[in-house]
């Protein structure tokens, strides 16, 4: 459980930087580096959720098909 | 108690990233989401190990209990699919992949239905 949790907060810090990250070069008129940041950011977040997903699918497969 | 304390955080940080960054905020949820599944699947596979050991003692034939265990997994990932769907917004995909969980299930209990049957048909009095 304390390594999800710190994973939790972890995605949601990561989403606050990058909103801020965003909003500051958005204000200085980089807006080109401004949707780079954010699109680095979703995929560092999509690959944590994909491969705890990923974990939860093994374990059902484990629990209720038998496939180990 | 756990689970309770990681759905109020997960409900706050969700409320704080919405305003900025709402795909983010929709990963995280699935993520809370799969974080409590992992959680709930230690105790299921607990109580299915003892519903094997009980089936084992009464001599059941194990694909019964196979097919219903299988069962009751492709309900949990058709729930947890369309959850997601539903909270990113799209409730007909949603409603597409409970279809196909149903589906499945009632593919799944066709051997089951089966046995059942011939089982009646063998009570009945043959005749000729």
């Amino acid at each position: 459980m304390g390594v999800d949790v710190d994973l939790i907060f972890q995605i949601a810090g990561v989403g606050i930087v990058v909103a801020f990250l965003h909003a500051v070069l958005e204000g200085i008129g980089k807006k080109e580096y401004a949707q780079w940041v954010t699109l680095l950011g979703f995929i560092y977040i999509l690959f944590l959720v994909i491969s705890i997903v990923q974990d939860l699918f093994q374990k059902i497969k484990s629990v209720f098909l038998f496939q180990s | 108690m756990q689970i309770v304390g990681l759905g109020l955080i997960a409900t706050f940080l969700v409320t704080i990233l919405n305003e900025h960054k709402s795909n983010i905020s929709l990963l995280l949820t699935v993520f809370v989401g799969t974080v409590i599944f992992l959680f709930l699947m230690d105790r299921i596979q607990d109580i299915f190990r003892m519903v094997q050991t009980l089936a084992n003692e009464a001599h059941v034939q194990t694909v019964y209990v196979e097919t219903i265990l299988k069962i009751i997994g492709i309900a949990y990932i058709a729930e947890f699919g369309a959850q997601i769907s539903k909270d990113a917004g799209q409730g007909a995909i949603a409603g597409k992949i409970e279809l196909g969980g149903k589906i499945l299930i009632l593919a799944m209990a066709i051997p089951i239905l089966t046995a059942l049957i011939e089982t009646i048909l063998s009570f009945l009095p043959m005749k000729g």
